[in-house]
């Protein structure tokens, strides 16, 4: 695919990169960062400017979990689902975030308001349950403070 | 001038640390506020600092609405307060560890390059400098030190081969993709005493004749790969890094996997995180094909405090095999979380009842998980096993990386080995056939299990497949799933005939 003007955007944010060795996953990164997802329209100027195959970046992209090809919705809440955090009732968390927001986990709601998921392991095991609110970690979560949490993002 | 310290450290900014030091700037009092790491006692993050002439003085938690009340107390002179816990150094869960890899994590300036060279920073790598390269090695070989990633290889063994490799270019990687439940001694470390890290990597480089690292940290943790990036740049100011060797942090995507460091490699490469058939081992065909040390945090930590005090004070404590201390990270429903250093050869009934003090629900400690979700789960009967790499092999366990996870009685053992299927079947990197395939047959056969459908069968062919996973699996993802699911088998049978159990209480 040739440089054309369409791609200027896209290409700011690849440029920075492509000297780097192994650039393939700081340049997802960066894409994400600077429009929010990894469209399928970038896939092949990112695979031009690699000199990758397309299947190349496919594959890496869809490999890792960070990386959406869809927009998020406007909050992301990210209920933390590992072993530690069970311990201390992360699943019943997990319940009621679904059943308050009406939206499974790994979903964006249809209106576009919330993106619900669960991480595996935010590191803060030692206060567990955790959880991560558009990029604001919460430690000790409980349910009254997860319904806080929820109020704000519905409000 | 009053100097407070209000941790930086992930724990404490999730249990409310920020909006600690917003209460304080709000007092309106002249302070300097320095965001320090965690001393890893974590049931009392946030844990705030006041430096008096008695030392420093803690309280813990703090609340942003318990600021006013304390300063009112007498905050700043070490006033009296029911959060006070006096000098955190003398505190039981402090004073009785023999912090080594931690010994300055919680007390210095993380930010600050002049307080880590204060507190005797870089006095490793002054020694590592004066020394041939042969010698350094041996040194390293002396002090008995085995990586702290969990597979416990000798790591004067791994660089030895690395400095003999002859190739234009070699590097060191430090695998930070702290993946494992119950563990964040990685993330404690590059978030409080990011430059020991550094000091680490410089002393590896120098030992193999390497001139480039990376770090390679997980995506979930943002503020350590923060850290890591201004201790990278402090040091290059300092001219520690630039010359003869250089590194950066690349940042995860959210795989599991890539914890295994031939996916991690693969990862840097930017590529899918799959899995590298061994041989060639990295330390021959590396990242990009070139020799490479790739080491955890934890292993490359102790290396400068190794060089700085001598690998004979290194190999002085532990047990057997196992030489230095172990930064424990106690978590999960525990009554007093977070980490504990500490020689090997303390057991784990000790760290979980007395260090830990039991669960935070107060109901009995049913089982604990040592060694992150591939790691076997013990009943309290086992307790007497000293942490030791060959001791917990023994059990039928691992201790990894370190993490043990408490569960009290409410835990239901079905649902956490279905857990184990399930997670490896989501993070599974797909590459051999016994974790792709077995991890989803796994979660089939345990649902038939816990639905009560034949469960003598179906757990012969949980057995079954255990062995395949564990012996034919390219890494330790498969491999070592069977741990936790036959861990939870053979110690809580009763968990896994539920229908059979009820029919006999009729």
């Amino acid at each position: 695919m040739a440089v054309s003007a369409e791609n200027a955007p896209l290409d700011a944010v690849i440029a920075p990169f492509l000297k780097e060795p192994g650039a393939l996953l700081p340049i997802l990164h960066a894409v994400q960062a600077a429009f929010g997802y990894v469209d399928d329209a970038a896939v092949p100027v990112i695979a031009d400017r690699l000199n990758l195959s397309r299947a190349d970046v496919h594959g890496v992209l869809t490999f890792y979990h960070d990386f959406r090809r869809k927009p998020a919705g406007r909050h992301v809440l990210k209920l933390c689902s590992a072993e530690a955090c069970q311990s201390m009732g992360a699943n019943d968390l997990i319940a009621q975030a679904s059943a308050r927001l009406a939206t499974p986990m790994h979903s964006t709601r249809a209106d576009g308001v919330v993106t619900l998921e669960p991480v595996y392991c935010l590191g803060l095991c030692s206060a567990a349950p955790s959880a991560m609110l558009d990029g604001q970690i919460v430690g000790r979560l409980t349910a009254a403070r997860l319904d806080t949490l929820i109020d704000g993002i519905a409000a | 001038m009053i100097t407070v310290y209000v941790p930086g450290d992930a724990v404490a900014v999730a249990c409310g640390a920020d909006e600690v030091v917003a209460a304080l700037l709000a007092t309106g009092i002249e302070l300097t506020i320095i965001r320090n790491g965690s001393r890893g006692m974590h049931w009392l993050e946030p844990l705030v600092e006041v430096t008096t002439s008695e030392g420093r003085i803690g309280y813990g938690p703090v609340s942003a609405g318990d600021v006013a009340g304390l300063v009112a107390a007498g905050l700043f002179e070490g006033g009296e307060h029911p959060l006070r816990i006096g000098r955190p150094e003398q505190h039981p869960f402090i004073a009785s560890q023999q912090r080594m890899t931690f010994a300055r994590c919680g007390i210095v300036d993380p930010a600050s390059m002049d307080d880590y060279i204060a507190h005797g920073g870089g006095f490793g790598l002054e020694r590592a400098r004066a020394l041939e390269p042969t010698q350094r090695i041996d040194l390293v070989k002396a002090s008995g030190l085995r990586g702290r990633g969990g597979a416990g290889f000798p790591t004067g063994i791994k660089w030895d081969t690395v400095a003999l490799a002859d190739s234009p270019r070699k590097y060191i990687v430090c695998n930070a993709d702290e993946g494992d439940s119950g563990t964040f001694a990685d993330r404690m470390i590059m978030e409080g005493d990011p430059f020991e890290l550094v000091e680490g990597m410089i002393i590896a480089a120098l030992c193999v004749g390497a001139d480039y690292g990376y770090v390679y940290i997980r995506s979930e943790y943002p503020h350590a790969i923060r850290a890591m990036e201004i201790a990278i740049e402090g040091a290059r100011r300092r001219g520690w890094l630039g010359s003869e060797f250089d590194m950066e942090v690349r940042v995860g995507a959210g795989a599991y996997v890539c914890g295994e460091e031939t996916a991690l490699l693969e990862s840097i490469e930017g590529k899918r995180g799959q899995v590298r058939a061994k041989p060639p081992l990295p330390a021959h065909k590396g990242l990009f094909g070139m020799p490479t040390v790739i080491n955890n945090v934890l292993s490359l930590t102790a290396v400068p405090h190794i060089f700085a005090d001598g690998p004979e004070v290194y190999a002085a404590v532990g047990l057997g095999r196992s030489r230095g201390t172990m930064p424990v990270q106690l978590a999960g429903n525990c009554r007093h979380p977070g980490l504990y250093e500490t020689p090997f050869g303390i057991t784990l009934g000790e760290l979980v009842n007395d260090i830990g003090g039991g669960t935070a629900s107060g109901r009995p400690v049913y089982a604990v998980q040592v060694g992150g979700p591939l790691g076997a789960y013990f009943p309290p009967k086992l307790f007497d096993t000293p942490f030791d790499y060959e001791a917990f092999t023994k059990a039928g366990g691992l201790i990894g990386h370190g993490g043990i996870t408490v569960f009290d009685d409410t835990v239901d053992m079905a649902g956490m080995a279905r857990f184990a299927f399930e997670f490896c079947a989501a993070e599974s990197c797909g590459k051999c056939t016994p974790c792709r395939i077995g991890a989803t047959r796994g979660v089939e056969t345990m649902d038939k299990i816990i639905a009560g459908d034949r469960p003598e069968a179906n757990l012969e062919l949980i057995a079954d497949l255990a062995e395949t996973m564990k012996f034919g699996s390219l890494c330790a993802l498969g491999g070592f799933t069977p741990y936790p699911v036959m861990s939870a088998i053979t110690h809580f049978p009763e968990h896994f005939n539920r229908r059979a159990l009820a029919l006999a209480a009729e």
